[in-house]
C-alpha cells in the first residue's frame, strides 16, 4: 500500500516538475475535463499522497521499533546477534525467565506503587494549583510561567540536584529537618529500603506537577464564568462551587490528564536511574528500570524486550480505557 | 561572481574527501574511551609513535566510557568496527563471544612474561583476543593527618580495619568510605574482601563469602561507613575522602591526580587481609587492546602491530608512569615498583591480580549482578549475609 502511494507522490512530483506553469492553473482546468471519474481518482491519489509522509514516519519510527521489540521478546538476542545477525527464536523462554524471576513481583509492585503514588500527588497538587491560579492576582502570569520550570530543567540535572538535597549526611533537606524539634536523626532518603521509593515518588511528583497544572488550568478556562455567578446567587461558593460546578465540568479533562499521566509514569526510567539506579537492594526497581538493566547492563536484549512488552501491554490497557472514556466524553 | 566561488568550494570539499577518508590501506582507526587529559595526550602520543613505526596513518576516536559498549555493538551490526579497539578487560569476553574480534595468535602476538590474570582476562575459549599494557586495582587510602591525630596505624587485618574505622568515626566524619552501589562498580569494590576470604563467583552462597559480607555489615551497623555508600560511585567516594568526610577509603590509583590537586596528605596500603599474613586477592583492572574482524587482512596485520607496540616494554613503563598505573609484565612491574614508591603497593599486587572473567568468562555479568545484589540486601535490605547470598545465588 505504501509503495503505491509512494509511486503516486513520485508521479505527481515529476508531473509538477515537467509542467510548472500548468500547476498554478490546475483547479480551473480540472473542472473543464470531460472524464469526471478520472479526475476523482486523481484527487484521491493526491489525497493519499498527502498521507504518505505521516504514514512513512509512523511506520519507520513507531511501527518498526514496536514490531522489532515484540519479535525480540521471542528471540535469544545477545551481543552475538549484533555481529552475526542471528537471533534464534526461543518461544516463550524469555517471558518465563522474566516472569518467574523473584525480582519481577517486586518490580511490578514497585511499578504500581510508583505510578499510583506519583499520579495521586501530581494530580491533587496540580489541580489545587490550577484552581488557585484561576483567581486574578498580581504576578499571576509570571508565577504560572515559573511553575513550568521543573519541566524545562534537563532531567539529568534535576536528578543530580535532588540527590544532593536528599543526601543523608549533608543534604539540604536533612539540614532543614534538623532544625525542627521533633525530628530525631537523619532519614536516609535514598539509601534506606523503606524510604527510597517514597523519595523517588516525591521527586517524580515535583516533576509532574507542571503537566497536570497546565492541562487542568486549560480545562478550567473552558468553564463559563456565568455558572459561578449563578451558583453564587444560590449560595454555592467555595467548596460547594468546586464540588458542583468545577468538578463535573472538568471531568473530561481530568480523564485525559489521569490516563496520559499513567502511561507516562509507567515508563519512567531516567529519574529513577538518576536518583537510586533502582536500589538500594532493588527497592526502587520498576519494570522499566529492570528492562534497562537486562538489556544494557547484562546484554540480554531478549529478556529486556520481554519486560518492555509487559510494559507496553500495561500501557495499552490504559490507552484503551482512555480511548473509550474519550469517545464517551465526546458523545456526551 | 557567485558561481566560481561555489564551484571552488565544491572542488575543495571533494578533494579533501579524497585524501582524508579514501580508505587507503594506510589509515587505521583506533577507538578508546580516554577523553580527559592528562591521559588522553599520553595515549595519543603512544598511538602516533606506534603508527609511525608501523608506517600507517591513524584516525583516533575517543568515545564516552559509558557509551563504548553500545557503540561497539552498533559498529558490529553495521560492519564499521574500528581497526584497533580498546575494551575494559571484563567486557572482552562478551565481545569476543560475539565473534567480532580476531584471534591475536595468528599475528604472532606473544604473552610471554605477562602476569597470569592479565592473559586470562583477554583469553576467551582458549584463544587470545586482547593484550593489556597496564593494569590497576584497588587499595586502602588513608588520610595521614587524621590517622596520626588518632594515633592509629594503617590497618592490615580485618579486625584492625574494624577497630580503626570505628575509632576514626567521630566529629561528623566517617572512618571508612567505599562504594557499595548496585552496579558492577560495587561488585568490584567488594571483590578483594570476597576473594581474600575464599569466596568464589561460581557459587556465592558459601560461609567464606558470608564472612566477607559480615565484615561490611559490621562496619555499616557500627556507623563506621555512611549508609550513603550504597549509592556512591568510586568518584563519590573520592570526593568524600578529599572533603575530609572519611578518614580512609577503598579506591584506585586513577584518583592520584585528583587527590594531588586537593592537597590532601594521604598514604596507600593494600586492602587488609582476613587475618595477619594472609594474602589479599585483588581484582584486575585496566583496558585491553583488540583487533576487530574488519574483513581487511592487511589492515588487521597493521592493527596487530600497533597492539604489540602499545604493549612494548618501553610503552608499558611510559604508560604506567604517566597514568599512575602498573605494567602488566611481571618483570617490568617489579622494576617499576622499585623506582616508584608511590605505586609500589599496586605493583606488588600484579602477579596475583585476579581477572573477574577468569572463571566464568562471558557469564561474569550475571555473577557480578548477584554479588552486588547480595551486598545491598545485607547492608540495607535487612537480610543476614547468609540469607542475602543464598537468595542472590538462587536468583
Amino acid at each position: 500500500m505504501s509503495t503505491r502511494a509512494d509511486a503516486g507522490t513520485l508521479a505527481s512530483a515529476s508531473d509538477a516538475a515537467a509542467r510548472p506553469p500548468r500547476d498554478g492553473v490546475q483547479p480551473p482546468s480540472r473542472g473543464g475535463r470531460p472524464a469526471r471519474s478520472s479526475a476523482r481518482t486523481k484527487a484521491r491519489i493526491a489525497e493519499l499522497a498527502f498521507l504518505v509522509p505521516a504514514l512513512v514516519y509512523l511506520v519507520l519510527f513507531f511501527g518498526y521499533p514496536v514490531v522489532k521489540n515484540l519479535l525480540m521478546g521471542f528471540q535469544e538476542y545477545t551481543t552475538k546477534t549484533f555481529f552475526t545477525g542471528e537471533a534464534p527464536f526461543v518461544g516463550l523462554d524469555n517471558y518465563s525467565a522474566v516472569l518467574s524471576s523473584s525480582l519481577f513481583d517486586k518490580a511490578l509492585l514497585n511499578t504500581v506503587l510508583f505510578t499510583a503514588g506519583s499520579i495521586l500527588g501530581q494530580f491533587v497538587i496540580g489541580l489545587a494549583i490550577a484552581v488557585f491560579f484561576r483567581r486574578s492576582f498580581p504576578l499571576n502570569n509570571v508565577l504560572r510561567a515559573l511553575l513550568l520550570l521543573p519541566w524545562l530543567v534537563p532531567l539529568i540535572a534535576s536528578a543530580a540536584v535532588w540527590r544532593w538535597i536528599l543526601d543523608t549526611d549533608y543534604g539540604a533537606l536533612n539540614r532543614a529537618l534538623q532544625l525542627l524539634p521533633f525530628v530525631d536523626g537523619n532519614p536516609a532518603w535514598l539509601t534506606s529500603t523503606s524510604l527510597a521509593l517514597i523519595a523517588v515518588i516525591g521527586v517524580n511528583i515535583w516533576l509532574g506537577i507542571p503537566f497536570n497544572a497546565t492541562i487542568l488550568y486549560g480545562g478550567l478556562q473552558e468553564i463559563p464564568e456565568e455558572l459561578y455567578e449563578a451558583g453564587a446567587l444560590d449560595g454555592a461558593t467555595g467548596w460547594r462551587a468546586f464540588r458542583h460546578i468545577t468538578w463535573p465540568l472538568l471531568r473530561p479533562v481530568v480523564t485525559v490528564v489521569l490516563v496520559l499521566g499513567v502511561v507516562y509514569t509507567l515508563k519512567v526510567l531516567d529519574i529513577i536511574l538518576g536518583l537510586t539506579n533502582g536500589g538500594p537492594a532493588n527497592s526502587t526497581q520498576t519494570i522499566a528500570t529492570l528492562s534497562y538493566v537486562r538489556s544494557f547492563k547484562e546484554f540480554d536484549f531478549g529478556q529486556g524486550a520481554a519486560l518492555g512488552n509487559v510494559l507496553v501491554l500495561l500501557s495499552l490497557l490504559f490507552a484503551v480505557v482512555y480511548l473509550r472514556l474519550n469517545r464517551k466524553a465526546v458523545d456526551e | 561572481m557567485l558561481l566560481p566561488l561555489s564551484l571552488a568550494a565544491c572542488g575543495g570539499g571533494s578533494s579533501d574527501q579524497g585524501s582524508g577518508s579514501g580508505g587507503d590501506a594506510g589509515t587505521l582507526t583506533i577507538q578508546d574511551y580516554y577523553n580527559d587529559d592528562p591521559g588522553k595526550t599520553v595515549w595519543e602520543g603512544v598511538y602516533n609513535a606506534c603508527a609511525e613505526t608501523a608506517g600507517v596513518e591513524l584516525d583516533i576516536v575517543h568515545v564516552p566510557g559509558s557509551d563504548l559498549i553500545s557503540k561497539v555493538l552498533q559498529q558490529a551490526q553495521s560492519k564499521t568496527m574500528p581497526d584497533v579497539l580498546m575494551l575494559d578487560n571484563p567486557d572482552l569476553q562478551q565481545i569476543a563471544a560475539s565473534g567480532a574480534l580476531a584471534d591475536l595468535e595468528q599475528f604472532d602476538v606473544s604473552t610471554d612474561g605477562y602476569a597470569e590474570g592479565i592473559v586470562q582476562a583477554s583469553t576467551y575459549d582458549g584463544k587470545l583476543y586482547g593484550l593489556q599494557p597496564i593494569t590497576n586495582s584497588i587499595a586502602l587510602f588513608y588520610n595521614k593527618q587524621l590517622l596520626a591525630d588518632a594515633g592509629i596505624q594503617p590497618p592490615t587485618t580485618w579486625d584492625e580495619l574494624k577497630t580503626a574505622s570505628a575509632a576514626l568515626t567521630k566529629d561528623g566524619k566517617y572512618g571508612l568510605a567505599l562504594s557499595a552501589i548496585n552496579t558492577y562498580e560495587g561488585t568490584w569494590q567488594f571483590l578483594p574482601f570476597f576473594w581474600s576470604a575464599g569466596g568464589d563467583e561460581k557459587d556465592i552462597n558459601t560461609p567464606e563469602a558470608a564472612q566477607a559480607l559480615q565484615l561490611w555489615v559490621d562496619m555499616f551497623q557500627a556507623g563506621s561507613i555512611s549508609q550513603s555508600a550504597v549509592n556512591w560511585t568510586q568518584a563519590d567516594v573520592n570526593d568524600q575522602f578529599k572533603a575530609g568526610n572519611a578518614a580512609m577509603m577503598v579506591n584506585g590509583p586513577w584518583q592520584f591526580p585528583s587527590l594531588a590537586e586537593s592537597g590532601i596528605d594521604y598514604g596507600v596500603v593494600p586492602i587488609p587481609a582476613p587475618t595477619a599474613g594472609a594474602p589479599t586477592v585483588s581484582p584486575l583492572g585496566g583496558e585491553t587492546w583488540t583487533v576487530p574482524e574488519t574483513g581487511n587482512p592487511d589492515k588487521q596485520a597493521k592493527a596487530a602491530e600497533i597492539v604489540k607496540c602499545i604493549n612494548s616494554d618501553d610503552n608499558q613503563l611510559l604508560l604506567a608512569e604517566k597514568n599512575n598505573t602498573v605494567p602488566t609484565k611481571t618483570a617490568i612491574a617489579e622494576q617499576y615498583g622499585e623506582t616508584n614508591p608511590a605505586v609500589k603497593g599496586f605493583a606488588d599486587l600484579v602477579p596475583d591480580l585476579r581477572a573477574r572473567t577468569g572463571e566464568l568468562g562471558e557469564q561474569w555479568p550475571e555473577a557480578a549482578t548477584k554479588i552486588y545484589t547480595a551486598v545491598q540486601e545485607a547492608l540495607v535490605g535487612g537480610k543476614s549475609p547468609e540469607q542475602a547470598l543464598a537468595d542472590a545465588q538462587n536468583g
